[in-house]
């Protein structure tokens, strides 16, 4: 029955959307107020609908309904309550079924938040999202159906892959999710500008809050992906390069360029056609992704399935959708006026630099994802693209990138001083080339590790140098300082800390490649072995059993300087219902670094076991830096002009002074 | 009963995967070990998902662990091996594909999109600079006004 009423809500969904759709566009074609102002209740309505039939594929799972297909192949009655809950997008059906709420939920909160909005850019943009809507709807009820029985029902489903049964799996896809569709807004808004024929600052001013709070999730989403994949997987990377992260990344490359390009179209009106653009690329990176993942054309760990007719259905998707915005954009673009005038060196011109090397950065990722299967379809030969060719590649331009970052902020719009920034900014070089010295000199490392340990610093402390400016600190008395610090807009906060993000981010990936600690042992119990400056004792293996698996339990003292510091406890794991292996990685955080430990045949008779020791320092900061940067982004979320929202056009005001 | 279980623990650990990388295959000499163990970061595991073979678990890979370091220990060069194992399995086994007339626009893509696209920056900014958009008659009329406005004063 709860099966049977969410299918059928979903339905209802579907019909909602079509509403979402035709009406409001219609109207706003037609400038009638009734026909457009059916866009909001209906966003809402459609909201609950998909709401209900998702809350009913979550009561299926956690009552192990068995009798439902997608729960059969995806549950079982001795898995924990959270990954039941959890485990409902832990498939292709179930994820798919997110997407549409995630995507519904925003719709929803432009009807409900968009208050402030002019009428038909409101009506044109829900429209779109209906559109959007529709599209995905329609993909689920006929590919990719959660809801469907199975007669007779078996009396236990097959498990959920062991691997996902990980508190991860509760927050990385939301968090994913929240972002990759969260830029189907932009793309909405963009699409609805074409539309009209207009755009200027107060579309920008409507359109960043939605890409920062995208932003936001698409990065804690990558990053808690990419700690959950460094401590299930169990070998200690954190990055791999695979499609699926590709996938992610390019949507996150392409809205990075976004907040800041349309930065400029609110401040200085300019760049405006190239906003639109970027907006329409972000989502059509998100679709992309989506296309990758969901379609089975690129073998990974987050393919769930692989349908031909689901990856031919989305391709239709993709293709309608990007093609359809780039269509119109080729149309709508030449009637968008050019706006404001700067000189090369400017603020503008650095945000302009900014988003030439993230979209150079985004294309490679592209061009090396895509390469192998176009030269495949085209020659037949086989190449890989991987993780080496990524680094070499990629690596420089965000070097590159990160290294000019900390003058964009000290260049003045319009026209900037090249000289003045560069000296400002000689602190900052001094402290990096310092750190340079002191640790590469005792620590070693190759020339890219310098070279990526002076950029790092150097973003730190120039993010740190665009605060010390700002609060003209140690140039006037402490109290004016402080005075100054808390009368900064948040919107200025939040550069400072997504700009210290990054660097920090970029200081752990350059400790974590160049000088972590790595031991390869065979250990017999009572064997000891040194790594960093801890000594492992290994004191033998252990069975532990849980509701739905068995470990075998390594139990290792971890001493340092001769006192316990603390006990390590990896495990083998064994999921019964798919009798799959796991490795179960136990880590510990010492400051900002992780010992990392993994244990892997072991041998029952004698205790003998293979084991990996990593000692990884600064190892946090390459997650901590996302999350900082996600508080930047958050920061700038709370900025008092984006809660306001928009001023109103200044026809009325009395003539303000020149500044 | 206890034995029993970790036995088959360690007999389903076993049967479903070995592991990556064991203590047992690793050269003695650490010198050409860390090269060996650089070398097979840039290989592929050819039946897993996106793995090098120094990473995976599959028993494939294994083998070309063990075999990537026969060669090193026999003398060869890096380029040699990658030769070697591309003669055996095609150009698919490397992860970092080699610049030749197949692959130049994959390597040449960042290149590229720098250049057309700062290109396309300077066009743009250039072009903006020697005509500036006249002003609108909307925005000549309301010029108008607020000069007026302030005649008045």
């Amino acid at each position: 029955m709860i099966a049977e009423l969410s299918h059928y809500a979903l339905v209802l969904a579907l019909a909602l959307a079509l509403m979402q759709t035709v009406l409001p566009l219609w109207g706003a074609a037609k400038n009638d107020a009734t026909l457009m102002g059916v866009a909001e209740p209906v966003a809402i309505v459609n909201l609950a609908f998909v709401a209900l039939a998702f809350a009913g594929l979550m009561t299926l799972y956690v009552g192990s309904d068995f009798s439902v297909l997608n729960v059969f192949e995806n549950s079982h009655s001795a898995k924990p309550l959270i990954y039941k809950i959890t485990g409902v997008w832990g498939n292709h059906e179930g994820s798919m079924l997110l997407w549409v709420l995630v995507l519904a939920l925003f719709s929803a909160f432009v009807a409900a938040f968009g208050g402030n909005l002019p009428t038909r850019l409101r009506a044109n943009v829900l429209g779109v999202q209906g559109l959007i809507a529709v599209a995905f709807l329609l993909f689920v009820l006929t590919t990719s159906n959660p809801f469907l029985r199975l007669t007779p029902a078996p009396a236990e489903g097959r498990d959920l892959n062991p691997i996902l049964q990980d508190f991860g799996l509760a927050v990385h896809p939301p968090l994913l999710y929240l972002g990759y569709v969260g830029f189907s807004v932009s793309f909405s808004f963009a699409v609805a500008a074409l539309l009209e024929g207009k755009i200027d600052a107060a579309w920008a001013r409507w359109v960043r809050p939605w890409t920062l709070a995208a932003w936001v999730f698409l990065t804690l989403g990558i990053a808690m992906g990419s700690y959950w994949a460094y401590y299930e997987l169990g070998w200690g990377g954190f990055w791999f390069w695979d499609p699926v992260e590709n996938a992610s990344i390019l949507p996150w490359l392409a809205g990075t360029a976004l907040l800041h390009s349309a930065l400029v179209v609110e401040k200085r009106d300019a760049l405006k056609i190239w906003t639109v653009l970027l907006a329409i690329l972000a989502f059509s990176m998100s679709l992309l992704g989506t296309f990758l993942v969901r379609s089975g054309v690129l073998t990974s760990v987050h393919a769930f399935a692989t349908d031909p007719t689901r990856g031919v259905f989305i391709l239709a998707i993709l293709a309608f959708f990007i093609g359809g915005s780039l269509a119109l954009f080729a149309w709508r673009a030449p009637e968008l006026k050019p706006g404001g005038i700067f000189a090369p060196i400017s603020r503008e011109g650095a945000l302009v630099l900014n988003n030439l090397l993230l979209t150079a950065a985004a294309a490679t990722v592209l061009t090396g994802t895509l390469y192998p299967l176009a030269l495949e379809a085209i020659t037949g030969e086989k190449i890989s693209v991987g993780a080496p060719f990524f680094n070499r590649t990629v690596g420089p331009l965000m070097l590159l990138l990160l290294v000019l970052m900390p003058a964009g902020p000290l260049l003045a719009w319009k026209r900037g001083d090249a000289l003045g920034a560069a000296q400002r900014l000689v602190f900052a070089g001094g402290i990096a080339l310092a750190a340079v010295l002191l640790l590469y000199l005792t620590a070693g490392g190759s020339m890219i590790a310098a070279i990526g340990l002076f950029v790092a610093v150097f973003a730190i402390v120039g993010a740190i140098t665009e605060f010390a400016e700002r609060v003209l600190l140690f140039r006037v008395s402490a109290g004016e300082s402080f005075a100054r610090a808390i009368g900064l807009p948040r919107a200025a906060y939040g550069s400072i800390f997504a700009h210290a993000g990054i660097g920090l981010a970029l200081l752990g990936v350059v400790a974590e490649s160049n000088w972590s600690s790595e031991r390869i042992v065979a250990l017999e119990p009572g064997e000891q072995v040194s790594i960093g400056s801890f000594d492992l004792r290994y004191t033998g293996i252990s069975r532990r059993e849980g509701p739905n698996w068995i470990d075998a339990v390594g139990r290792f003292e971890v001493r340092r300087g001769g006192v316990t510091v603390a006990v390590s406890e990896p495990a083998k794991r064994v999921y019964l219902a798919r009798g799959m292996p796991t490795t179960e990685a136990s880590i510990h955080t010492f400051g900002l670094g992780q010992l990392y430990v993994t244990i892997n045949d072991p041998v029952p008779e004698s205790g003998r076991v293979s084991a990996r020791i990593y000692w990884k320092p600064l190892v946090l900061l390459i997650w901590l830096g996302p999350v900082l940067m996600a508080i930047g982004g958050v920061l700038s979320l709370s900025d008092r002009r984006l809660r306001i929202g928009a001023p109103r056009r200044a026809g009325r005001v009395a003539i303000a002074p020149a500044e | 009963m206890r034995r029993f279980l970790l036995a088959m623990i360690a007999t389903l650990a076993l049967a479903g995967a070995a592991s990556a990388l064991e203590p047992g295959e690793m050269l003695k000499d650490p010198a050409l070990e860390a090269r060996a163990r650089a070398l097979t970061k840039t290989l592929r595991c050819m039946v897993c998902q996106n793995e090098s073979i120094d990473d995976s678990n599959a028993p494939l890979a294994r083998d070309l662990r063990v075999l990537v370091r026969e060669r090193v220990a026999a003398g060869d060069s890096d380029d040699e091996v990658r030769e070697f194992l591309v003669a055996r399995y095609g150009e698919f086994i490397l992860l970092e594909p080699r610049f030749s007339v197949r692959t130049w626009l994959l390597w040449g893509a960042p290149l590229l999109v720098i250049v057309l696209g700062g290109l396309g920056v300077a066009f743009a900014l250039h072009g903006k600079r020697t005509a500036p958009a006249p002003l609108s008659d909307e925005e000549q009329r309301r010029l108008d006004a607020i000069l007026n406005e302030n005649n008045k004063l």
